[in-house]
């Protein structure tokens, strides 16, 4: 049976179809792919969220995972990110948690806190 | 009193992108006024990904996007004021800002860029049926409380309107330990992308409701209960298709209008659609010298597309201070027709052209297998066929010089089906 996916990977947003044989086709750009091939075997996101912050200026930190993780530990990662709490200055990029539960993935900042 | 090449009002994404162009270009003395502590405007609070795809070739969130043009900004000797807010703007370009170090200011701008953004609308400018109670909050306040602050709105949440910042909002907040109980949108088809209705509803099986409107809000101090209803093909609510909703949130993702209050008292001509500045080709108001970029021009999706035409008025800036912006003479009007809600920009003068202008503009309603038509006085210059086209993506059109004369009087553009 194929299967019908939108491709997330960019805005483009692109309508694929899979088959059995992880054929894929209606995909502008190879990304697509990959992505529909996970999709239906692992499907993996990006997660963005915010980790507290003690600063002058700002009460939470953005960060993002470093890599995509499986999206069904999502949750699990939040409450992760939920025992943290990190003191300005904060660097771009910064390492905030090193791999977190054990994925190889790192938890990044995204903002610089000067003070 | 102190004199500027140009002042740019507004430190956000136009802002930033209008200073480093303009720097570029060799402008000097360029004065940016931010009324935040802040640069980078709304994109702080965008953490979500998704950002710079066309302007870096990469994958950014909001705060990152932002930061690769501050450390741009850093390599230039552009003057930032920070916390200072901008309280009038006069004809002759007179300034008027304040801040704690400085008090009350005047300075003296030979070109202005107004950089502001944009509102969100909110429950009074769509009429929203029934009580106020303490629960109904635009999605960027409440994006702005949760990602700045740390601070959720509620639990139990309702949403809106389809636009891209309920969708990220949605997914937000349920991540954050609330329960978003559906999102409601009153045209048959979604307002935000493709990718975040898969990422931000349907990862997390919240449903949504095409073709419905939120008709009753229920709720003496807090909000208690909202009351959703099928709307048919006129909009208008179906009775008996009632449904309840117990929440402690609504969010109002329905729409954004461009910031213009300081343009008020300055004549500049509003457009009805776009609700910003009607704009020449290199985005400058009907005050020569007086600019207009990002969203407080026309409201965009896409960061990167707000970087890009910052960069036209920063161009505009340089060729007003060199004498090379020409008013009279050679005017072509563009026309929106047939399936086409607006175009920026509303006027092109073929002598200030270089080599090609870009027609910016959205459709009033989804098509799917049609024709863009691009006409210079009837005969057409330009089809392009497209599989897709929604209101909610703005769409961008090349035209070339040789396309036009000097004698070219009007442009349009067409939806055909087919
Ligand atoms: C809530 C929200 C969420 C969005 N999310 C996305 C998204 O996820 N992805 C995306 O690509 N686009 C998003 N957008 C669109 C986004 O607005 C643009 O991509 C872009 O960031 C807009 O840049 P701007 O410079 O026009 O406006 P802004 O970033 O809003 O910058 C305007 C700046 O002007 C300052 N200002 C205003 N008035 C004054 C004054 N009187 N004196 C001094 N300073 C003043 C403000 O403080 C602000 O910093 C979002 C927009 C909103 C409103
Ligand atoms: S297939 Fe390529 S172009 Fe299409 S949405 Fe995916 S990444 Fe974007």
């Amino acid at each position: 049976m194929a299967q019908n996916l939108i491709c997330i990977v960019c805005p483009r947003g692109c309508h694929l179809t899979i088959d059995e044989n992880k054929n894929v086709s209606g995909n502008s750009c190879p990304r697509g792919v990959n992505y529909a091939i996970n999709e239906i075997t692992c499907p993996k996101r990006i997660l963005t969220s915010t980790v507290k912050l003690v600063s002058k200026s700002l009460a939470r930190l953005p960060v993002i995972t470093s890599e995509e993780i499986d999206k069904n530990i999502i949750f699990d990662v939040m409450k992760e990110l939920n025992k943290v709490e990190v003191k300005a200055p904060i660097k771009m990029h910064e390492i905030i948690i090193k791999n977190v539960l054990n994925t190889g993935v790192n938890i990044i900042s995204t903002r610089e806190i000067i003070e | 009193m102190n004199k500027y090449n140009v002042v740019i009002i507004g430190g956000g994404s136009a802002g930033l992108s209008a200073a480093v162009k303009c720097y570029d270009l060799g402008v000097k003395n360029i004065l940016v006024i931010e009324k935040e502590d802040f640069l980078g405007g709304i994109l702080n609070q965008c953490i979500h990904n998704g950002f710079g795809l066309h302007e870096f070739k990469e994958q950014l969130s909001g705060p990152e996007y932002a930061y690769r043009f501050i450390e741009m900004i850093k390599k230039t000797d552009v003057e930032v004021k920070l916390n200072t807010m901008v309280t009038n703007v006069t004809k002759d370009k007179h300034v008027f800002y304040t801040n704690e170090s400085e008090g009350f200011q005047e300075i003296e701008a030979q070109t202005i860029i107004f950089a502001m953004g944009c509102y969100e609308k909110n429950a009074g400018a769509i009429q929203l049926a029934g009580d106020r109670p303490v629960g109904i909050y635009t999605a960027g306040t409440a994006q702005k409380y949760l990602n700045a602050e740390g601070y959720l709105v509620g639990k139990k949440v309702f949403i809106l309107g389809s636009g891209d910042i309920g969708l990220i909002m949605a997914r937000r907040m349920t991540l954050e330990g609330a329960k978003v109980l559906g999102v409601a949108e009153i045209m048959p088809y979604s307002n935000g992308l493709n990718r975040n209705i898969v990422q931000c509803l349907n990862d997390f099986d919240i449903p949504l409701y095409l073709s419905h409107t939120v008709t009753n809000v229920i709720g003496k101090e807090k909000l208690e209960k909202i009351e959703l209803s099928q709307v048919d093909d006129n909009l208008l609510p179906i009775k008996g298709t009632e449904k309840y909703f117990d929440v402690d949130v609504l969010l109002l993702s329905v729409g954004l209008i461009p910031i213009t209050d300081l343009l008020k008292n300055l004549d500049i001509k509003i457009n009805a659609r776009t609700k910003g500045p009607v704009v020449n080709e290199h985005n400058e108001t009907s005050i020569p010298g007086i600019f207009v970029a990002g969203n407080g021009l026309h409201v965009h999706d896409l960061v990167d597309y707000v970087s890009n035409e910052a960069r036209l008025s920063a161009q505009g800036v340089y060729k007003f201070l060199n004498g090379n912006l020409h008013y009279n003479n050679a005017l072509i009007v563009t026309k929106n027709e047939n399936g086409i809600g607006y175009i920026v920009p509303q006027v092109v003068n073929y002598l200030n052209l270089d080599d090609k202008f870009v027609l910016k503009f959205r459709v009033t309603k989804p098509f799917k297998n049609v024709d863009i038509v691009v006409k210079a006085d009837n005969q057409i210059i330009k089809k392009i066929f497209k599989l897709n086209l929604i209101p909610s993506e703005m769409e961008n059109i090349e035209i070339t010089k040789d396309l036009i004369n000097i004698n070219t009087k009007e442009i349009s553009v067409e939806v055909k089906e087919r």
